[in-house]
């Protein structure tokens, strides 16, 4: 789960590591109060979406005078924001954070992730502070330093001066202590909310030799919700897809694409192997749906709904491997659904495994018309067919 | 011959109660898997499809000597049930759960590091050796006995692959599904090494996706010192980076863990990677004909 900067400053705020005041307002009317009690000029008006990269996309403005605060606000709040991470049709802006201007000296990246090869929390500290660690990584990776924290033991503050003590040159003994405090702090927000990512990118040490987390980025892990009951009420649910929030609803695993083929498969790994052939046999899949390794009938119905409210879709291809969970058990699931939706669209299905040969009898018995592919290569062709046929 | 479970394998249940784990006690039995016994604390002394019930795995060491676990506990309490196995001796401790806090993990992680227990999964299908026993929650009938070993981040999609072995005639010594989560406890290349002193398996096929970066190191690892054949599919080429496609571990971040990217580590490896998995089964063929 992503939250917002401004929830993310908040927190920081709260966890003892400073930031510059600012106040969120979701109306252009908030404005002019705003800039009475936030410290300017200049101001900074900041789009709160949750993509990144909104720099680039315009969203973040610096300005310097009250009625450019305004202007500012009105021509991002209601208004799409592209950036490098949203999609051609980008996001909507439903908020804006205004800050206090800041006289910057110097500029961090501090970033803290769990390391999946080694297992642990990594702090990632950067004298490049400003621009994408990605870019970063890829033209000056010696800039770039990490310390993994033991899990039986915590962030230590050896590790702290390990990172600090790198920069070039030294920032002053007063910064010193503050970054060093910041990155306890990471690490304590880190492990007690179950971060999957903290970034502050960037973290500035001012002219007056104040250090300041300007931004913020929060990630949580999803697995971890169930004792994260404070941070799932910021959960901006208007940031969501529909479809993706429908099948989160039913505990489905969907993802919307860019395609126009509808797949439905049982089991991630099978259902991305599923997308990848749709693509090789040169259509695109218009989403990744994973119905459960388990699935029920009911989990088949409710997949077959939302992909047939996604009206991009021209053709869907089932994709069964039936396991524990027996073939005609989830050839009911099907048939169910293209009743209940009265199908429009040419509907092909792939059934394999557990009492196959009973389950391609539900299949015939009914009254649905579908095409039946005997493997995985046929599935892929005829659905191709079906909508190059159309074009 | 076979790895981590056979015939001598004595497994125990954790969450033998639950609906999960006494469906999976009753289709491990019906495969002919030694199951000893069952945990579910203040449970001890009932019976489960005639399996006795413990309150802790020690006692179900102690009183059966099991060797190998199963745990279908739910996340919440799963990285614990984890790390009671280890404390009890148990060898091989194959975790079905899916959706255990990675921080969890982070810990079990460190917990295991000096204790003598190997952790297939969290997020995983189990282990197989066919006809000998069945670990886990995967169709048996679908597997047979033979020479492939298998090795796959993903459960389905596992199941489509034996399929298409036992479809052209090749059997499985062993097919272990490691977990589609971020931090799991054994990986490619531990499994790799144990299929390399197996003299029953005469070749391994790989199922990876994206996310990571573990088949690139057991790319790295085979061109070294894996002498057995090797065919490979890696799922996701289709998969939007910054999502996660399903499984936890299954995502691209920060330009890492692409398909692409691991299809040509293998590739310049010398490993075969099938185009598609229409088409696995007969590029396994004739990379084990060529051998």
């Amino acid at each position: 789960m992503k939250i917002h900067e401004y929830q993310a400053k908040e927190i920081f705020n709260k966890s003892g590591m400073p930031v510059p005041k600012g106040r969120v307002i979701a109306s252009s009317d908030e404005a002019p109060k705003v800039c009475q009690i936030i410290n300017g000029p200049p101001w900074v008006v900041k789009a709160q979406v949750h993509a990144g990269g909104r720099g680039k996309g315009g969203g973040v403005k610096v300005v310097h005078d009250p009625s450019e605060v305004i202007a500012a606000a009105e021509s991002l709040l209601g208004k799409s924001l592209v950036t490098p991470q949203t999609g051609p049709e980008g996001v909507k802006v439903r908020q804006v954070l205004i800050e206090e201007g800041v006289d910057i000296a110097r500029e961090f990246y501090l970033g803290m992730v769990i390391d999946r090869a080694a297992a642990k929390p990594a702090m990632i500290f950067s004298q490049a502070g400003g621009m994408s660690i990605e870019e970063v990584a890829s033209q000056t990776p010696e800039l770039i330093w990490t310390e993994y924290v033991d899990p039986a033991v915590g962030w230590m503050p050896y590790q702290g001066r390990n990172l600090v003590y790198k920069l070039d040159p030294l920032p002053s003994p007063g910064a010193i202590k503050q970054l060093m405090a910041v990155m306890a702090a990471v690490y304590k927000v880190f492990m007690t909310l179950d971060c999957s990512l903290v970034e502050i990118n960037p973290l500035a040490v001012t002219v007056s030799d104040g250090v300041l987390a300007l931004d913020a980025k929060m990630n949580i892990d999803d697995n971890a919700l169930f004792r994260q009951k404070e941070v799932l009420k910021l959960d901006d649910s208007s940031e969501t897809d529909p479809l993706e929030l429908m099948a989160a609803t039913y505990n489905l695993n969907y993802i919307r694409l860019d395609g126009n083929i509808g797949a439905m498969v049982n089991g991630a790994g099978l259902a991305m192997a599923t997308m990848d052939l749709i693509k090789g046999a040169g259509a695109e899949p218009a989403n990744f749906l994973d119905v459960g390794g388990g699935a029920t009938e009911e989990m088949i119905t409710n997949g077959f709904e939302i992909i047939l409210k996604d009206r991009r879709v021209k053709a869907i291809l089932v994709n069964i491997f039936g396991g524990i969970l027996r073939c005609d058990v989830l050839a009911r699931g099907v048939v169910a659904a293209a009743e209940k939706s009265g199908m429009r669209i040419p509907l092909i299905i792939r059934l394999e495994g557990t009492n196959v040969t009973e389950g391609r009898k539900v299949l015939e018995d009914s009254g649905v018309k579908f095409l039946v592919a005997k493997d995985l290569s046929e599935a892929a062709g005829l659905v191709a067919s079906q909508v190059s046929g159309e074009n | 011959m076979s790895i981590l479970v056979d015939e001598k394998s004595r497994v125990v249940v954790q969450g033998i109660t639950g609906r999960e784990g006494t469906f999976h006690t009753e289709q491990m039995l019906a495969y002919g898997t030694s199951v000893v016994g069952g945990v579910t604390p203040g449970k001890g002394g009932q019976k489960v499809e005639g399996v006795p019930v413990f309150n802790t795995v020690h006692d179900a060491v102690n009183n059966e000597g099991a060797n190998v676990s199963c745990i279908f506990v739910p996340p919440p309490f799963a990285a614990d049930a984890i790390m009671e196995s280890a404390s009890a001796g148990v060898k091989v401790i194959i975790c079905i759960t899916e959706g255990i806090p990675t921080i969890d993990m982070t810990k079990v992680d460190r917990f295991l590091k000096d204790k003598d227990s190997i952790l297939i999964g969290p997020n995983c299908p189990g282990i197989i050796s066919p006809g000998k026993s069945k670990v886990g929650i995967m169709p048996g009938p679908i597997h047979k006995p033979g020479h492939m070993g298998v090795i796959s981040r993903s459960g389905t999609l596992t199941y489509e692959v034996v399929d298409q072995l036992t479809g052209v005639g090749l059997g499985q010594s062993t097919c272990i599904g490691i977990g589609g989560d971020p931090i799991i406890g054994t990986t490619f290349i531990d499994l790799l090494g144990r299929f390399k002193d197996d003299p029953d398996t005469k070749g391994v096929v790989l199922i990876g996706e994206i996310g990571g970066t573990a088949e690139e190191e057991a790319a790295q690892y085979i061109k070294r010192e894996f002498h057995k054949p090797v065919t490979a599919f890696i799922a996701g080429q289709t998969a939007p980076p910054g999502r996660r496609m399903g499984h936890a571990g299954a995502i691209i971040a920060g330009g890492k863990g692409k398909a692409e990217d691991k299809i040509k580590a293998l590739e310049a490896a010398g490993i075969a990677v099938a185009p598609s998995l229409a088409r696995l089964g007969g590029t396994v063929l004739e990379v084990m004909g060529q051998a």
